[in-house]
């Protein structure tokens, strides 16, 4: 295989395979999250406001690992530095 | 594929270029601070108020017992940042309904710069309540070991902020724009929707994590009680 083949073959090896495990592992971190949540809120329901606030906030926390992971495969994918120094290379190879 | 508002040019002139996240915050600003205006020209202290006014009213009071809540104990010193912070990014998220419309937040360059006014926010609150001295004495709690863990902690919360918020926005409108070139009816709108729901729910997060920053910077720890000797 030449570079080029082994770049493309890598990005979206890596962009499918990141997306994959950064989606999985914070869903059930989330599910955890919920499920203590949900315990808590029917031993106190007069703290619901406090438990509620505070689970969002664990939420979105949680959440943001895997918009790191999305955002990683989107580089990968649409804006792959790596791939556009191959494809400026094989465009002055072509006009040269 | 338009990753983000910053590459759609308005207009453009030598090097200097108005780009839609450019336009499109100037659009919010002015709909947030001509509406605010606009509503506030006649305030009436008496039980009958206009529908405008008591909309406003609900979100500023809903908005400090929120702060309060947080632990900041007088809401009305910090309700002008964080007010604005959520005020900004919710309405930025809202106007998705407008055809044409791409949220501001979706640029990286808008989160960082919102993240930024937070990293410099934290450190003022914080001298303002505890004096310089006392703020810089919370980064060798409670150890002097801990000075570089808290330092980079500063700057890593300060770069989830950002990039939560770009890539929760970013990915809605991304998402939309797959899926209007497969199914173009119904499954765009159902994700137009849950677009709406993360960013206002995005919204509360990045002001009440702002909350959480500048509370955990401004309140007083008290010195732990000496053991006292068993005699």
């Amino acid at each position: 295989m030449d570079s080029s083949t082994l770049i493309a073959v890598a990005s979206i090896a890596t962009a499918g395979l990141t997306t994959g495990i950064g989606c999985m592992c914070p869903a059930l971190g989330e599910g955890r999250a919920v499920a203590t949540a949900l315990t808590s809120l029917a031993q106190q329901p007069d703290a619901s406001a406090t438990i509620t606030r505070t689970l969002f906030v664990g939420l979105a926390m949680i959440e943001s690992t895997a918009i790191y992971c999305f955002v990683v495969s989107m580089i990968l994918i649409f804006a792959n530095p790596f791939w556009n120094h191959v494809i400026a290379g094989a465009a002055t190879a072509a006009g040269k | 594929m338009r990753l983000s508002p910053d590459q759609m040019i308005f207009w453009q002139h030598g090097w200097i270029k108005l780009n839609g996240t450019i336009v499109f915050t100037w659009g919010l600003m002015l709909v947030l601070a001509a509406g605010a205006k606009l509503i506030t020209r006649n305030l009436s202290t008496e039980l009958s108020r206009t529908r405008w006014q008591n909309l406003l009213e609900m979100i500023v009071t809903s908005m400090e017992k929120q702060i309060e809540e947080v632990g900041l104990p007088h809401p009305e010193k910090y309700l002008g940042f964080l007010g604005t912070l959520f005020l900004f990014v919710a309405l930025a998220a809202l106007c998705t309904v407008i055809p044409g419309y791409e949220p501001p937040t979706g640029s990286l360059s808008t989160t960082a710069a919102l993240a930024l006014c937070v990293f410099v926010a934290v450190p003022l609150f914080g001298i303002a309540e505890q004096g310089l001295g006392g703020y810089l004495k919370t980064y060798v709690q409670p150890t002097v070991i801990m000075l570089p863990f808290n330092l980079i902690s500063e700057l890593s919360r300060t770069l989830a902020l950002a990039v939560r918020l770009f890539g929760n926005m970013m990915s809605g409108a991304m998402i939309i724009a797959i899926l209007l070139t497969i199914t173009p009816y119904v499954f765009p709108l159902i994700m137009t929707v849950l677009g709406l729901l993360t960013g206002m729910v995005q919204a509360y997060i990045f002001s009440i994590l702002a909350a959480v920053y500048i509370a955990a910077a401004t309140r007083t720890r008290e010195p732990k009680p000496k053991p006292v000797p068993a005699t």
